[in-house]
């Protein structure tokens, strides 16, 4: 552990500087709204974000700067100088921890916030509220940084929880529509399932290993018998049960529901949150906690099979959407299938380094699709776009950069990050299998949509076609910031950075020769049977729609995911609650025992009432009775 | 010879009370309630104890009965009405029961000792006077007085037609 | 006195007393019955005390049976005071006529 006192102050600073962002506008939000000041007060979020990138920066810089120790392993464990929760042999401070996985992941949410702080600017200058949208923005990014920052488990879920909350803030951000509000609500709840998963988690892996503390953790892990597969040990269960709650945070089945419908919220949103951080902290919290998944062979094989499957549903559902950000959604569930599917296979730093090449391209392609929509005045339907590269240049090129990043071409980042991926999972034949066929998805129906959006002729109709203009400057600069990222994010050794953390032996690189190539022909092939579907040959598709038609149909309907639930919800729980629990509990039981009471107090009653007969005489033999009793009783006893 | 007294007046007593408890006519009940406390009065005698006879006969039988005569009279009551029902008799059941356990259990107690009467006993009217108008029972004395004045007062109130 | 010896027969005989004024309470419906009954067992009473008084050779006993003969004078007053309101108002000396507590 580093001793040195700007990294035990520097960390708070990141965190608070966001916060106070926040505190500033949700106090001062109705004197902005009056003096017409909002964008001083969009420009004021982004520079508590932006500062704290800087500051952020400065404390990688320091943490690299100063000599580790004899471990390659570098932290830092600032601490508040209080407990937030302290009861016998439990002990919950409030307390940091600083190392190179948390600066990656400081970096990437302070970075990319910033430059989507800086679009919102744009995006959001004609709307009545901008100024509690900010206000929730900077309070995510605290909440967000409290999550990658926190030193213990509890300190992480706070972080974890308030993640949650802003989203569903964010989401029905325009709550008076119906649709936005409800979508936020089922992101919420959808998350809370998941999040039962967290706290038992959390408590098996206290009674695991009797620490919450994340270094403690990472330390003791390695002393822990190794669990077969099948065997039900405490690290098993604990690291299932948290897994549980990494698939509602990070949209995995079967909790990825809500990630599609949160759509409805503004595009900058989606960007910040569903594709660069949020989404990632389930992510975060497995690699972190990888030298406990390590032990248990059950809970590393469910993270790779239900990432892998992911991946590939999600893939498949991406090829049948209409809508420009519901194909960038299915396709950031099935991105982060891949991350959790490295993690799986115990390649943790790769899945962090998908997380980090990830939002850059995923950020730009969401806010480039934002600025698509922009320029169309709202229009979201692929079905009403096409011919746009030659009216909106910008916005086109750097929306290339990203769908040829995520497709995998190299030398751009989701080449290195995506071909890691693969590499680990060699050893595993159907996982691998499964891994290359979604890579050919996702550069189909990522080609698909640049296609569908940017070339061919328009078809939005003449009125639209007279307002299409390209995006200010403000949204721009960002793009381009980031389809440079995306381009040369790859370079970053990114695994090697953060393996001493993860307590990963560097195990020599055993380099496959043929892999990087049939990865990036498998990306290419993609592109261009989409090419040939959706450009060269029109009449193809309608051709090969009917074979297709039962695939498709599974694929339009989402597998049923929302039908299962919803019916289950309406019929379980609804109706259970309202035929049995209600009315045989509440009203029969509850009531009843208590109405009963009342009932047996009167009937008891009106059996004693008889007694008084309001005879003095019988009275009298009362008294007398009473009096031999008495006597009876001195008497014998 | 002293015992043959008390017996005889013992058995008048008893049959005199029963008289009390038997009789339809309320007017015959008082009489025989007189001769029971006339019987008792000559029990005290035998028993030692002339100011209580004395007092006995002249509050009592004299006073008291009278004034449940007076009261008799003034109401007009002749005989009871007569209402057989099931409840009396089961009350009268119930009631023996009870006053013969009563009666057991005093009995028992009562009886039990076997002390011979004190040989020097003086209950004159002076030795009577001596005591209620000592310290210990003066005060109470006083206080029965004052009893007496209230129960009058009240019996007054009461007995009005119109206060 | 010389030796009593039938005190003990004397509280027999109190005790017999009482127990047939206790009868005559609760079975008599007229209520001046019922009152004469009540003194019929003050009666017994204390005739018990003076038997015992006789007994012990105290005079406590008596001066008890004389205040019990004041207080039975003050209640039979009172109590044929309000014999004498009731009948006014019910025109009836009949005990169970009188059962406005019923219930």
């Amino acid at each position: 552990m580093i001793d040195d006192p700007l990294l035990k102050v520097l960390p708070f600073a990141v965190l608070l500087m966001p916060l106070a962002g926040f505190v500033v506008l949700a106090l001062f939000g109705d004197w902005i709204r009056r003096d017409k000041e909002e964008t001083g007060a969009g420009i004021l979020a982004c520079v508590t974000v932006l500062v704290s990138f800087g500051l952020a920066a400065w404390t990688t810089v320091r943490l690299y700067g100063l000599v580790a120790g004899p471990s390659r392993l570098r932290f830092s464990q600032p601490y508040l100088g209080f407990e937030w929760m302290e009861a016998g042999g439990f002990r919950v401070p409030f307390s940091l921890l600083v190392d190179p996985l948390s600066c990656v992941m400081m970096l990437v949410v302070t970075g990319v916030g910033a430059l989507i702080h800086v679009y919102s600017l744009g995006y959001m200058a004609h709307d009545e509220e901008r100024v509690p949208y900010f206000s929730y923005l900077n309070l995510f990014t605290f909440f967000m940084l409290l999550l990658v920052l926190g030193g213990n488990l509890p300190l992480m879920f706070v972080g974890w929880e308030g993640v949650g909350l802003c989203s569903y803030l964010l989401i029905g951000f325009w709550y008076r529509k119906q649709s936005a509000s409800a979508a936020g609500l089922k992101a919420f709840v959808v998350n809370r399932v998941g999040d039962v998963g967290l706290i038992l988690g959390m408590a098996f892996m206290f009674h695991a290993l009797g620490t919450l503390d994340l270094v403690d953790i990472a330390d003791n892990a390695g002393s822990l018998a190794p669990e077969a597969l099948g065997e039900l040990g405490p690290a098993t269960i604990a690291c299932l049960l948290l897994f549980l709650g990494a698939t509602g945070k990070s949209a995995q089945i079967p909790l990825h529901v809500w990630l599609p419908d949160a759509m409805e919220g503004p595009t900058p949103v989606s960007a910040l949150i569903h594709a660069a951080t949020m989404v990632t902290a389930g992510v975060y919290m497995v690699a972190r906690l990888g030298p406990l998944y390590h032990v248990s062979e059950t809970a590393m094989t469910t993270v790779a099979v239900v990432g892998a499957a992911t991946a590939l549903m999600a893939a498949t559902i991406a090829l049948v959407q209409t809508d420009i950000k519901r194909v960038l959604a299915y396709s950031t569930v099935s991105q982060l299938g891949y991350m959790f599917l490295a993690c799986g296979v115990g390649a943790f730093g790769v899945g962090i380094f998908h997380l980090y090449t990830h939002a850059f391209f995923k950020a730009l392609l969401f806010l480039g699709s934002g600025s698509v929509i922009h320029a169309l005045s709202g229009e979201q339907d692929l079905r009403r776009m096409g011919g746009l590269w030659r009216r909106i240049p910008w916005t086109f090129g750097t929306f290339v950069v990203g769908a040829l990043a995520i497709a995998g071409i190299p030398p751009l980042a989701g080449f290195f990050s995506k071909d890691e991926i693969l590499l680990a999972a060699i050893g595993r034949p159907v996982l691998f299998g499964l891994g290359l066929f979604t890579a050919l998805l996702t550069s189909f129906y990522m080609a698909r949509l640049v296609f569908l959006a940017f070339f061919g002729s328009f078809r939005g109709g003449r009125e639209a076609e007279h307002h299409v203009h390209e995006s200010p400057w403000v949204m721009l600069f960002p793009l381009v910031l980031l389809a440079i990222g995306s381009a040369v994010a790859g370079f970053v050794r990114i695994p090697r950075v953060v393996a001493p953390v993860l307590r990963l032996e560097e195990h020599g690189v055993h380099h496959v020769a043929w892999l990087p190539v049939v990865a990036t022909l498998t990306a290419v092939a993609g592109i261009l049977v989409a090419y040939y579907l959706y450009q060269a040959v029109p009449g193809l598709r309608a051709r090969l729609a009917p074979a297709l038609r039962p695939a498709l149909r599974l694929f339009e309907a989402k597998y049923h995911w929302d039908d299962v639930y919803d019916g289950f919800v309406r019929r379980v729980v609804v109706g259970g609650s309202e035929k049995v629990l209600w009315t045989r509990f509440d009203a029969g039981l509850i009531d009843g025992a208590v109405n009963g009471i009342g009932a047996l107090t009167a009937a008891l009653a009106r059996t004693l009432r008889p007694v008084q007969t309001g005879l003095v005489r019988h009275y009298a033999l009362l008294v007398l009775a009473g009096a031999v009793a008495l006597l009876g009783w001195v008497f014998w006893s | 010879m002293d015992a043959a007294l008390f017996y005889f007046f013992a058995a008048v007593a008893v049959v005199a009370a029963v008289v009390v408890v038997s009789q339809r006519n309320p007017i015959y009940s008082a009489f025989a309630l007189v001769v029971t406390l006339c019987s008792l009065a000559a029990i005290f005698g035998l028993l030692g104890s002339p100011f209580i006879a004395a007092v006995q006969v002249i509050v009592y039988a004299g006073a008291i009965m009278v004034l449940f005569l007076f009261v008799l009279m003034l109401l007009n009551v002749r005989r009871e009405v007569d209402r057989p029902g099931g409840r009396d008799r089961i009350l009268a059941g119930v009631g023996l029961a009870l006053v013969t356990l009563l009666v057991l259990q005093a009995g028992t107690v009562l009886l039990g000792s076997r002390r011979a009467p004190a040989a020097d006993f003086d209950a004159s009217t002076t030795e009577m006077a001596k005591i209620l108008f000592s310290p210990v029972f003066l005060y109470a004395f006083e206080a029965t007085a004052i009893l007496i004045l209230a129960a009058l007062v009240g019996a007054v109130v009461l007995a009005k037609k119109e206060l | 006195m010389d030796h009593a010896s039938f005190v003990n027969h004397a509280v027999l005989l109190s005790l017999i007393l009482f127990s047939i004024g206790t009868l005559g309470v609760f079975l008599r419906r007229n209520a001046i019955t019922v009152l004469m009954c009540v003194e019929l067992m003050l009666n017994g009473v204390n005739l018990a005390f003076v038997a015992f008084s006789r007994q012990w050779g105290t005079l406590d006993g008596q001066v008890l049976v004389f205040f019990v003969m004041v207080v039975a004078a003050a209640e039979a007053s009172v109590g044929l005071a309000i014999i004498i309101a009731l009948h006014r108002h019910k025109d009836t000396l009949d005990l169970d006529a009188f059962d406005l507590m019923k219930g």
